[in-house]
This record gives C-alpha cells, sequence and structure tokens, in this order.
C-alpha cells in the first residue's frame, strides 16, 4: 500500500511534466493561472519577493485561503511547509492538498532533520541543490524534485548552478564502473540503491523541475535546456507589468523550449520584468536551508 | 507507421516509450509546423495520441498554436486518435467536441483520491491501470461503444477510430491498449 502510494504520487508528477507551476496568492490570481495554462499552481500567502521584502518568520498559509484556491481551480494545487514542520505538512494534508513542498523559502522549523515524507499519503516535492540533496529527499519520501535556486530575486544563476550540478553529477554516477559505486554513494551520504538507480538510468528516480529565479520565457527555455522537466515560476509572473501576457508566454516557451523562433516572438512586448536583485546582492540565501 | 503524439504538456514521452516496446515510431507535435510536418511527410496509416496532463494548459496551448482546428478537422475525417486521462477530455464535447461522450473532470477528487487496479476491457482482458486525479465518462452516445466499467463508471470507450481511457496504461509495463490501438490503425487503412 505504502510503495503503491508512492508511485501514484511520483506519477502525479509525471504528468505535470513540460508545464508550468505558479505561485498564486489570491483565487483570482490562480484562476489567472490556469487560464493562462499552468499545470498547477503554489498557493503561498506571500510570494517569494514579498517574503524577502518583508522579512521575520515566514509560515505556512492560512489553511482558509488555500481551501480558497483550491475551490478557484481544477488543475492540482499545491502548498508551502516549512522544513521540518511534520505538524504543518499533516494540516496541508488534512485539507488534501495535491503536493506539499518542504521549502527552504519559509523559515525552517527543524535545522537536522526534513520530515519524515513516507508517513504522509499526500506527495512531496523538496529543493535540492545538487544530486546528494536530492537523493536525501527521494531517501526520505519525496516524489518530486525541483531545484533551489534563489528564490524572489528574478535572479537565474543559482537555478542554473544547481541544474548544471546535478546534471553533472549524474553523468558522472552513469560512467562509473560497479564497484565505484559503494564509496559514490558513501560521499554523497545517500543509500545504495538509490546510487544504483542514478547509474542505470541515467536520471533521477523522479521528475525534476527548475524552480528559484525564472522569470522570463529565456529563463524557462534555459532551464528545460538544462534538463529539467518543467519549470516553477513564483515571483516572476504577479511581480511583473504584465502577467497575464508574461504567462501565457512562459508557459508555451516550455513546450517549446528547444525552438529560438517561436521563443523570440513570445519574448516581444511582454512589458517589465519582475525587478529582480543580483546574487551577490541579497542578505539571505534560501538555497542554504535545509541540506 | 509512425504515430503523433500530442507533446504541448504532460507524460507524453510515456507514450513515445511505450510505442517503442512495439517497436512504433513516434513524432512529437508541438506546433503548427510539427503538425503539418507529420501530415505532408506520411502517407497513409496517420495516427494521433492526446496523453495524459492537465487539459486546460493543453487546451490553451492548442488554441493559442492554432492546433485546434487542424487537429479537429483530421480527426472527424478519420484520423485514429487514442486519448488518456486528459486526452479523454479533450476529445469530448465540451473540448475538441470530436467523440459523443461527456467527461467528468476530477472525478475521483484530489490525489488522495488517485488510485491502481486492475481491471477488465473488452476485447483486450484484464491489465493494470493507474488513475491520477483522473476523469470518467458522465454521459455517453448511441455511437460511442464502453469498452470498460469501473464501480459503475465508464473508464474506457471506443467510437469508431477514436479510443480513450480514463486510466494511464503508458505509466504501467503492460503494452496491451497500445497494441490494440496500434491494430485499430492499421485496419483503418
Amino acid at each position: 500500500m505504502a510503495e503503491n502510494r508512492a508511485e501514484l504520487n511520483r506519477n502525479l508528477a509525471q504528468m505535470l511534466k513540460g508545464g508550468v507551476i505558479m505561485d498564486v496568492t489570491t483565487p483570482e490570481q490562480a484562476r489567472i493561472a490556469e487560464e493562462a495554462g499552468a499545470c498547477a499552481v503554489m498557493a503561498l500567502e506571500r510570494i517569494p519577493a514579498d517574503i524577502r521584502a518583508v522579512g521575520g518568520v515566514s509560515r505556512m498559509s492560512d489553511p482558509k485561503m488555500i481551501k480558497g484556491i483550491q475551490e478557484a481551480v481544477t488543475i492540482p494545487v499545491m502548498a508551502k511547509c516549512r522544513i521540518g514542520h511534520f505538524a504543518e505538512a499533516q494540516i496541508l494534508e488534512a485539507i488534501e492538498i495535491d503536493y506539499i513542498d518542504e521549502s527552504e523559502v519559509l523559515s525552517p522549523a527543524d535545522d537536522i532533520y526534513h520530515i519524515n515524507k513516507r508517513d504522509f499519503k499526500v506527495p512531496f516535492v523538496c529543493g535540492a541543490k545538487d544530486l546528494g540533496e536530492a537523493l536525501r529527499r527521494i531517501n526520505e519520501g519525496a516524489t518530486m524534485i525541483r531545484t533551489k535556486g534563489e528564490p524572489g530575486t528574478g535572479d537565474i544563476i543559482q537555478a542554473v548552478r544547481h541544474m548544471r550540478m546535478m546534471q553533472s553529477e549524474i553523468r558522472r554516477l552513469t560512467s562509473m564502473s560497479e564497484d565505484e559505486l559503494y564509496e559514490a554513494a558513501k560521499q554523497l551520504r545517500v543509500p545504495y540503491e538509490l546510487v544504483q538507480y542514478v547509474h542505470q538510468n541515467g536520471k533521477l528516480p523522479v521528475v525534476n523541475f527548475a524552480a528559484g529565479g525564472v522569470a522570463t520565457p529565456a529563463d524557462a527555455s534555459l532551464m528545460m535546456q538544462l534538463g529539467a522537466d518543467g519549470v516553477f515560476v513564483g515571483s516572476g509572473i504577479f511581480k511583473s507589468g504584465d502577467p497575464v501576457k508574461r504567462a501565457q508566454a512562459i508557459v508555451k516557451a516550455v513546450t517549446n523550449y528547444n525552438n529560438p523562433k517561436i521563443i523570440a516572438e513570445l519574448s516581444e512586448d511582454l512589458g517589465e520584468a519582475m525587478v529582480g536583485i543580483n546574487e551577490s546582492e541579497i542578505q539571505l540565501l534560501m538555497a542554504e536551508r535545509g541540506k | 507507421m509512425s504515430i503523433a503524439i500530442l507533446a504541448l504538456q504532460g507524460a507524453f514521452e510515456e507514450h513515445a516509450q511505450m510505442l517503442q516496446k512495439i517497436s512504433v515510431d513516434s513524432v512529437f507535435i508541438r506546433n503548427l509546423a510539427d503538425w503539418q510536418a507529420y501530415i505532408s511527410a506520411t502517407d497513409g496509416n496517420r495516427a494521433l495520441i492526446i496523453p495524459g496532463g492537465e487539459s486546460t494548459a493543453m487546451m490553451r496551448i492548442i488554441r493559442d498554436e492554432n492546433l485546434f482546428e487542424p487537429i479537429r478537422e483530421a480527426i472527424i475525417s478519420g484520423l485514429p486518435v487514442f486519448g488518456t486521462c486528459a486526452g479523454m477530455i479533450m476529445l469530448d464535447d465540451l473540448h475538441l467536441n470530436v467523440m459523443d461522450i461527456h467527461a467528468k473532470r476530477n472525478a475521483y477528487g484530489r490525489q488522495l483520491g488517485s488510485f491502481s487496479t486492475d481491471h477488465e476491457v473488452e476485447g483486450i482482458g484484464r491489465i493494470p491501470m493507474t488513475f491520477i486525479r483522473a476523469p470518467y465518462i458522465e454521459s455517453i452516445g448511441p455511437d460511442a461503444k464502453v469498452l470498460s466499467v469501473l464501480d459503475g463508471n465508464i473508464i474506457c470507450a471506443q467510437q469508431g477510430k477514436m479510443l480513450v481511457c480514463s486510466f494511464h496504461p503508458e505509466l504501467t509495463q503492460d503494452e496491451r491498449m497500445h497494441r490494440y490501438f496500434v491494430e485499430m490503425v492499421k485496419k483503418s487503412e
């Protein structure tokens, strides 16, 4: 039964592939996202750019607000809980959320332990910045992975760094001989079986999305070409000048990520992109939370 | 034979892998140019698979890419088509409106309602079925034939050369649904 549940949860992530998951804070934004072609929405009270601006402790959103978004759309609804905060996750499961993001965007609740995600029936997505983190989260029960990137910045550099790191570590494992895998497992601090899976299949055992800093159709295309199965767009849409147009453009950019002519057309007249903060200008590196 | 797979969003790669297992070529359709190339390059034995994913996302892109009318016309003029999950919704009366069915979206509720089982499909046998936030057919016209009913709900049907199912055969190791469709395409020649 438990194994079957994990399989079904991995399967839902497969259905999201080639799609865009958008951060929304109101039912109205959720409807705009769905109408624009989002394959899922992430319900949260404040988008990462505002969390960054406001500061202080950032927690799971009000369940009532999340329910309002669940009622507004027919696509899957995700919501975030703090790293290690299994009680928040239990609440999200109780309101039948489709996917929980155990997220470094919120203030961590536990600086050692992540949630034992195998205890839950609802699926979890977790952030990772390298292969070791990704496989540790999968071992804890995550059925979908995303790069951490650097949320709320509109700066793509960290997402690129994390995706490139994961892909190069995957390629390294793929080329190893069988007897080298045990040492690789030790260095990555993950079970041998997961290392063996990556070695044999040349990919993670779950779907892997890009997240944290995607702001333009070109950013989405870049991440897809680097090997992402789809993208999360957080602050990039509703912090921009023309959210509807930008949302539609990013959706289509993910479908046609390897067609520069189409991406060029999609990039025209999008209005102001979110202002963005450079990596070197920020105080708080969310990607450093939860390893 | 080469089968087109609508690759706008969702689990289209899984269908390609399934077809590869039964030695059938496939091509991804992401935009109008891909579709036109497929239609002009392939003679005879053409067919289309519409995969699982989110039907609202697929509808948005299919309209914006001007694929809606050409695909609808091709199906009406006899192009064999196979829709799984969201693909079933795409073929119903409220979407491409080519099949005499109405699909109920998220008929089993949210992800906690997703499940897998083994069940009988007429003409195919007992196969493993994976339902992910799945639809079922709420009403069906006289031209369409019911191929499988689970707990009183229609989960698989065929109308001429159009085949739909609520579940995801492409997520299992059992290729009989795909073989059934490929045989259908061959017969339609």
